[in-house]
């Protein structure tokens, strides 16, 4: 069964439709990634599918491990394992990273009838992922977000989702902001959650974050559209030659 | 957010949990207010000649006064007239003990939370608890003697230590001060009382619980603490009432008095009825406070998180008379549904090297109006004085407002004051950032208020700040959409 079926999704905001039928299926263990010019949907399809009420789905069905996706609550898909490393991280003054994790860790764990993680548990859980993204124990006790640079933003992102330990990971722009010796870390993080039971699907602009995290698969969006894909060459492709060569989508609308 | 409004809405009509009325029978003077009523406040309560005088003399000077118009409030015009202004519950006999009290009270307590056979209080704190118009127990009251420390009802203080009493009686608040402190004044019937004496470091909290429960009586207690040289004290009072459509006045004083090198935290947590969903009934909470750090570096802090009443008009404020003297306000205020709160504080610097901080958390839901009104007033002598003022607001929701009115008055060049404002709304992406991490909306909400009054809270007494921030949960549920 695949982790994530998309048919013919359609979504848009305010009477504009901005997604016009995307089909995308990703298996366990598979990496795709979305490219695309700006304005083309890639940062809406990342939202939908996380249930952001900004936009409002108009046609099409998803799947997330056979479930309807659709129906569930934002915090419902969050605790069915679809997790969203956000482009823009959202600072929450005065509310400890530790604290905002466990809450999430556990709201996740309560979802699945399991008992919540104690202090102790957690913080040796925390010290563990930490190590992977080069973080140190600081972190924890500063304001989620608050006052963090764009590298460790991004690095706090991939951190939350090595503690929720989710089945799709969307990737939103994830290089956007980062330096190379940033890129290089967060890359590094989410190579080692690469793994046979986990989807990731990467939105980016920009082939660079594919040198590091190499796709499976890369599908170029366009208008809407899913008009072409194929493997990590594709997006070397675009790279050499832009978006420009890629013909319209042949169906009429 | 249409789906959110549904989720939380449904959640929400939670009651004000602690409106129940406890059936006792009162043993009340009749409505209205006269010398006669005065007279026989006083008469009541055994009082000497010169609490009488200081009564009368408050009363014939609040006659010349009117209510005041500036605050950014608005109710109908309070009749004094149809106010009971004692109110006590009946007892056969003077209480030896707390075996004696009426056990229908201490199940009032019991139900509110407030634990008062001694055997079950949590170590560290003792209570006063002033039901209607009067002081019903104190516990822990031998434990503290032993130290010197005097904690119990102003009444039976005015008894046993009438010299004090007498001395810092209106030494911080004279009888003339204002409208609502001079009704005071007149007719105070109980409240609590403390006096640490020097060089004693209170060795547990100190806490006071009012309860309104009789109808249609006004509660107006007076609280006068007094820290001598080099004492400290951490105060903290609670505060309910039962739900009526009608609104109830509460019309307190509390007096502080510091001397050199003294401390004295005061905490609050008021909850009084804040009325109904429309703005039907509900606490006017009319109230003066004010700290006189009269020694040298003395401190005295305010802390309080007001999530109750109808109406909040309130400025815990420090006079900052001693060389070196510390003051401080720490205040979260919650305005929902149709809550009005005025509330903020009053440094004066007199003294020379005098520092005041004032963090204010405003917090509008609902049809709430919030409004922060400080002054900050530098005199002559009070050289190299600073003050440090951070206003912070939240909205919830577009029905809402938040106000700030900061006055600053500096007369001495070498001082400095510095202020800081901000308004923020509840942001649509922090709750979508928390619910895409699993959070429900509900927790997320908390999660944010608590985050925004973390400063606050981190200044009440541990197992208080827990208390807080549950009431402020529960307050606010039903105002996010």
């Amino acid at each position: 069964m695949p982790i994530l079926e998309i048919k013919d999704l359609k979504a848009g905001i305010a009477g504009r439709e901005i997604l016009r039928g995307v089909n995308l299926t990703i298996a366990p263990g598979e990496v795709h990634a979305i490219m695309g010019p700006n304005g083309s949907g890639k940062s809406t399809l990342a939202q939908v599918l996380a249930g952001r009420d900004t936009y409002v789905v108009t046609g099409g069905e998803v799947r997330l491990n056979g479930r309807d996706l659709l129906e569930l609550s934002p915090e419902e898909r969050a605790c069915e394992g679809l997790f969203l490393a956000f482009q823009y991280p959202v600072e929450i003054p005065g509310v400890s990273t530790s604290y905002f994790l466990k809450a999430a860790l556990n709201a996740v764990r309560k979802y699945h009838g399991e008992p919540e993680l104690d202090a102790m548990d957690f913080l040796k859980l925390m010290k563990q992922k930490m190590k992977l993204l080069d973080m140190d124990a600081s972190f924890l006790s500063r304001a989620v977000n608050e006052g963090f640079s764009g590298g460790e933003k991004k690095r706090n992102e991939i951190l939350q989702m090595a503690v929720l330990d989710p089945k799709l990971a969307i990737l939103d722009e994830t290089d956007s902001g980062l330096d190379i010796d940033a890129l290089r870390i967060v890359a590094g993080g989410v190579n080692s959650l690469r793994g046979p039971d986990r989807g990731i699907l990467l939105v980016t602009h920009y082939q660079r974050l594919l040198n590091y995290i190499v796709p499976d698969y890369v599908h170029v969006l366009r208008d809407g559209q899913i008009i072409k894909s194929g493997d990590k060459n594709l997006a070397l492709e675009l790279e050499a030659r832009g978006y420009g060569w890629l013909e319209e989508p042949a169906a009429a609308h | 957010m249409p789906t959110d409004t549904g989720t939380i809405e449904s959640l929400a009509n939670k009651e004000y949990e602690w409106g129940f009325v406890t059936d006792i029978d009162a043993d009340a003077l009749p409505k209205g207010l006269n010398e006669d009523i005065i007279r026989e406040i006083s008469r009541r309560k055994d009082e000497p000649e010169f609490l009488l005088e200081f009564r009368l003399k408050a009363y014939r000077h609040w006659l010349t006064m009117v209510p005041p118009q500036w605050a950014n409030i608005k109710h109908p015009p309070i009749n004094f007239q149809d106010i009971i202004y004692y109110s006590a519950p009946k007892s056969k006999k003077k209480l030896a003990s707390l075996d004696e009290v009426d056990p229908e009270l201490l199940r009032t307590y019991a139900k509110l939370g407030v634990p008062l056979a001694e055997q079950k209080l949590l170590a560290n704190v003792a209570v006063d608890a002033v039901f209607d118009s009067v002081s019903v127990a104190t516990t822990f009251k031998a434990k503290l003697a032993e130290m010197g420390v005097i904690f119990g009802s102003f009444s039976e203080a005015v008894k046993t230590h009438p010299e004090l009493v007498r001395k810092y009686l209106g030494s911080v608040v004279p009888y003339s001060d204002n409208f609502y402190a001079t009704l005071n004044s007149a007719v105070f019937s109980d409240g609590s009382f403390c006096f640490v004496p020097k060089g004693v470091r209170c060795p547990m909290e100190l806490s006071t619980y009012f309860r309104i429960n009789a109808k249609e009586t006004g509660q107006f207690e007076r609280t006068l603490i007094i820290a001598e040289e080099g004492a400290y004290v951490s105060y903290l009072e609670g505060c309910t009432a039962p739900m009526r459509d009608e609104n109830q006045l509460h019309a307190a004083v509390v007096e502080l008095v510091a001397l050199d090198n003294a401390q004295i935290k005061y905490s609050t947590v008021q909850n009084w009825y804040p009325g109904d969903k429309q703005g039907k009934g509900g606490i006017y909470n009319f109230v003066t406070k004010r700290g006189k750090c009269l020694g040298q570096n003395s401190r005295i802090s305010w802390t309080q998180v007001e999530t109750g009443s109808a109406i909040t008009w309130k400025y815990p404020s420090v006079i900052l008379q001693g060389d070196n003297s510390i003051g401080e306000f720490y205040s979260v205020a919650l305005a929902n549904n149709y809550q009005q709160a005025d509330t903020g504080t009053k440094m004066i610097h007199i003294g020379r090297n005098t520092r005041s901080t004032i963090v204010s958390k405003g917090i509008s839901a609902g049809h709430g109006q919030n409004t922060y009104r400080g002054l900050v007033k530098v005199l002559k002598g009070a050289a190299n004085a600073r003050n440090y003022t951070q206003c912070d607001s939240l909205l919830l929701g577009d029905q809402c407002g938040a106000h700030t009115f900061p006055y600053i008055e500096m007369k001495n060049t070498t001082s400095r004051a510095e202020h800081e404002a901000s308004t923020s709304k509840i942001g649509e992406d922090q709750l979508f950032y928390c619910k895409q991490r699993g959070i429900a909306l509900e927790d997320a909400v908390n999660m944010i208020i608590n985050g925004f009054c973390k400063e606050v809270f981190k200044e009440l007494p541990m197992e208080f700040a827990v208390e807080a921030q549950k009431l402020l949960g529960v307050s606010l549920e039903g105002s996010v959409g």
